[in-house]
């Protein structure tokens, strides 16, 4: 008895080491291809490019770690980023007349960027929970909608902000402390209180038991409704975080914003090694995985070995494949 | 006499450590009945699963006409002739009931599917049943009984030569059950043989023709049916040395803690009452499928009910898992692997679960919950190779003990344990017998629900019996004995028990 149990533990550990390694090892393995096919590739300029770039990816990506973790699923990231933005770039402009421009404007903006992805993030969550729809059917609903919302809100052309505003909310993108750009420091900000949020709480806990097994977080008297709702308000506020920090690179919001966010932040969060299914995730895993996707179309954009346009193909390949290394894990577990 | 058809002879069975099966030999004639009886876990279910191909014994041989065969897996034994019908149907359901009579070996006409002469071939397969199911309605949208209708006209359709059938009336009404019966009948009449298990020794004394007792993995009885009666039947079956496996019962209760009345789940249980005591174990003995779990699932918010329930005279919120447990109310499900532990999660995670909240501030006190661990492991004998393994690797009976040792952890008062002892071996059952009897002299109250007669009757200080979604009774002191419980689940009044 004692023998099978021992020679079972021996077996997972190398396998549970090698799944760890395996997206850090891909992002190290990317960046030394990057450097040695262009010596800028490690520049100052370049790096925080790659970084800030990623940051909306990114910030999405950490929530959708918590809504994949508890076995959902967000299409409607995309779409209610951009939404969220319209709202906000239309708020502000509207403001200007009655508070003039300054900053108590801009703070509105952001206060009603949060509270739209906060209800947007709620409505998904209790259309799921209560209303008992499958996540893919609500959000693949809500994620038309809200484009169409978007379109319709532009009137089919573009939202721009407020020139003079424009001015006076840019350095929310452009620039930071100590040369570290905004986007990447709340960015790492968002994804360290993740990873602690994932690993130390008991909100995180719950997600993975819920994932895990729903019956057995129900009979364990985990409130499996409310947390699958945290999840996915967690998630629609950090869309309008992100939100925020876009809207200053453009100044401006129209239906071909945020296309396909949804489907990079959940290739991301897969790469990272969370399991789609639910019951495993780490946000730590899906930063990386957001960084590798950001630095396959970097390094395209620079090396011009390859055509920059089959940036998604390789994304595609890189996808795939680490989903069929977490099979190799699972099946490796269950011998 | 026919010579035996199939037969396994000096066969023995384990299950990695724990040897289930010892020493049996087993025949099935032709146009014979034979009944295989014995309590949960006697080894029944394991005789039928190698008498029909699905699990290999670890030693002995079974005889296909008198030859010596080794079946490789159930198609093997169907090919031969051999059909089981399983307790949990084995049917597709989303396909229809034509379709699933056919599966596998579909008429053809030309390259498509003769849908009509499986329809009428099905038809006649079902009227031969008397069950008036159609072919063509899907088997998700059809009643329990007439899917164990669809199982064995399926059975009769690949032409069995050996039907052997897992209670096959657990699921049914007695109406039903007599149409089983007579075809039964009918079956054996056109030589087939069957193997028949039940729960329900009357049926047992009506259709059998032989009977054998399993007990504890054990032979101890094969005679023919009509030199036995049910009360033998029974004896034979539980005839066991109770003292010694039990410890004392606890004698000195409090005041009630927990107050069940008027309880109701539609469709499943009606108007359920009981009390249990401080410092009482209160067993819970029906049949399967009388509602018990049901019962305790709708006392601790699991299940939507109506009704009244009180603790410590206070009502109790209806429908929240979380509202019983601050109560100082859990429930330990029967279904360890799928409602009770996370298998892909280590032992840390698993243990702690349900008393989260007590290892946290803001963030989790890891080094506080590893110590939990080990007080657990201690205080519970769990036997785990690594104690960072996941609980999916530890035995039945350690998974148990984690299972008991997550629950005590959110310190509850009212502890419900269903089915404490399901598939662990003899030794573990000591240890968690001992552990209930402990909480109860530590002035906790502890609800046992069990299908194992002597656990509940060498544990509990009352026994509440339970039929058909109903409380038949409640035993105290002397009449707390197995035949008046089991007159009482099959729904007989428990007074003449007592006379005979």
């Amino acid at each position: 008895m004692s023998d099978t149990t021992s020679t079972a533990a021996a077996r997972h550990f190398p396998a549970i080491n090698l799944h760890v390694l395996g997206p850090v090892l891909a992002l190290l393995l990317l960046i030394a291809l990057g450097a040695w096919l262009n010596p800028n590739f490690l520049s100052y300029g370049n790096v925080t490019n790659v970084l800030a770039r990623s940051a909306f990816i990114g910030i999405i990506a950490v929530g959708m770690t918590f809504v994949i973790t508890a076995g959902g699923i967000d299409l409607s990231v995309g779409s209610m980023a951009a939404f969220v933005a319209g709202l906000m770039i239309l708020a502000m402009n509207s403001l200007i007349p009655i508070m003039g421009v300054g900053i108590p404007v801009i703070l509105c903006g952001l206060a009603v960027a949060m509270i739209a992805g906060f209800i947007a993030g709620w409505l998904n969550g209790v259309l799921i929970a209560k209303v008992r729809i499958e996540a893919f059917i609500v959000t693949l609903g809500t994620m038309g909608i809200y484009r169409s919302l978007v379109t319709w809100l532009a009137d089919g052309g573009t939202l721009s902000l407020d020139f003079d505003l424009r001015a006076l909310y840019r350095p929310v993108y452009y620039d930071g402390i100590l040369g570290v750009g905004w986007p990447i420091i709340v960015f790492a900000l968002v994804a360290i209180l993740g990873e602690v949020l994932m690993r130390r709480t008991a909100f995180g806990r719950h997600c993975a038991a819920i994932g895990a097994n729903e019956q057995v977080a129900r009979y364990s008297a985990v409130n499996v409704d409310r947390v699958r709702i945290a999840t996915f308000v967690l998630l629609g506020m950090l869309v309008g975080l992100a939100t925020i920090m876009y809207v200053p690179r453009l100044g401006s919001a129209s239906a071909s914003t945020g296309v396909l966010w949804e489907l990079e932040a959940i290739a991301a969060v897969i790469i990272g090694g969370t399991v789609l299914k639910g019951g495993f995730g780490r946000v730590w895993g899906t930063v990386v995985g957001v960084l590798i996707l950001s630095l396959i179309g970097n390094i395209l954009n620079l090396a011009s070995m390859v055509s920059p346009y089959l940036n998604g193909t390789i994304q595609g390949v890189i996808v795939i494949l680490a989903v069929v290394l977490q099979r190799e894990r699972k099946a490796a577990g269950a011998r | 006499m026919t010579a035996p058809v199939l037969a396994i002879s000096g066969v023995s069975h384990s299950f990695g450590a724990v040897q289930v099966l010892f020493d049996i030999d087993f025949d099935l004639r032709p146009g014979e009945v034979h009944a295989l009886i014995g309590e949960n876990g006697a080894g029944k279910s394991t005789t039928m699963k190698i008498l029909a191909g699905y699990l290999r014994p670890t030693s002995g041989q079974i005889l296909l006409n008198g030859a010596p065969v080794s079946f490789t897996g159930s198609q093997q034994a169907e090919a031969a002739g051999i059909v089981m019908i399983h307790q949990e149907f084995n049917l597709a359901q989303q396909l229809t009931v034509e379709e699933n009579i056919f599966l596998g070996r579909e008429i053809k006409r030309g390259p498509f599917l003769d849908h009509r002469r499986m329809q009428a071939e099905s038809r006649a397969l079902l009227q031969r049943l008397n069950s008036n199911v159609d072919p063509r309605a899907r088997v998700s949208d059809i009643s329990v009984p007439n899917r164990q209708m669809v199982e064995i006209a399926k059975a009769l359709g690949r032409e069995a030569r050996v039907l052997i059938m897992d209670e096959p009336t657990a699921v049914l009404t007695a109406r039903e059950t007599e149409i089983l019966l007579e075809q039964i009948d009918r079956l054996r009449a056109a030589g087939t043989a069957i193997l028949y298990t039940s729960h329900k020794l009357d049926e047992v004394a009506r259709i059998a023709d032989r009977v054998t007792v399993l007990r504890d993995g054990r032979h101890v009885l094969e005679a023919p049916a009509r030199e036995l009666n049910t009360d033998r039947m029974a004896e034979a079956m539980v005839g066991r040395e109770l003292s010694g496996l039990f410890p004392e019962k606890p004698e000195v209760f409090g005041d009630p803690v927990l107050q069940v009345e008027g309880l109701s789940v539609p469709g499943l249980i009606q108007d359920a009452g009981f009390t249990l005591r401080r410092g009482e174990v209160l067993g819970f003995a029906g049949l399967v499928g009388a509602g018990r779990t049901e019962l305790m699932e709708a006392v601790v918010g699991l299940r939507p009910a109506s009704g009244r329930i009180t603790i410590e005279g206070k009502p109790l919120k209806p429908g929240s898992v979380m509202a019983a447990r601050s109560a100082g109310l859990v429930y330990l499900t029967e279904d360890r692997k799928e409602k009770g532990l996370l298998l892909g999660k280590n032992l840390r995670q698993n243990l702690t679960l349900l008393a989260l909240d007590r290892f946290t501030r803001i963030l989790i006190d890891r080094k506080a919950e590893a110590a939990a661990l080990d007080r657990a492991v201690a205080e519970f004998d769990i036997r785990a190779g690594d104690l960072n393994m996941n609980a999916g690797n530890l035995s039945g009976g350690n998974q148990q003990k984690l299972l008991l040792a997550k629950t005590m952890l959110a310190e509850p008062r009212i502890v419900i344990i269903d089915e404490p002892t399901r598939g662990i071996d003899i030794g573990t059952k000591q240890q968690i017998y001992t552990f209930i009897a402990g909480l109860a002299a530590a002035g906790k109250s502890v609800i046992v629900v069990s299908s194992e007669l002597p656990e509940v009757i060498g544990l509990s200080n009352r026994v509440v019996v339970m039929a058909a979604g109903r409380i038949a009774g409640i035993l105290e002191g002397d009449d707390i004995n197995e035949q008046t419980i089991v007159r009482l689940a099959m729904g007989m009044p428990g007074e003449e028990v007592k006379a005979s």
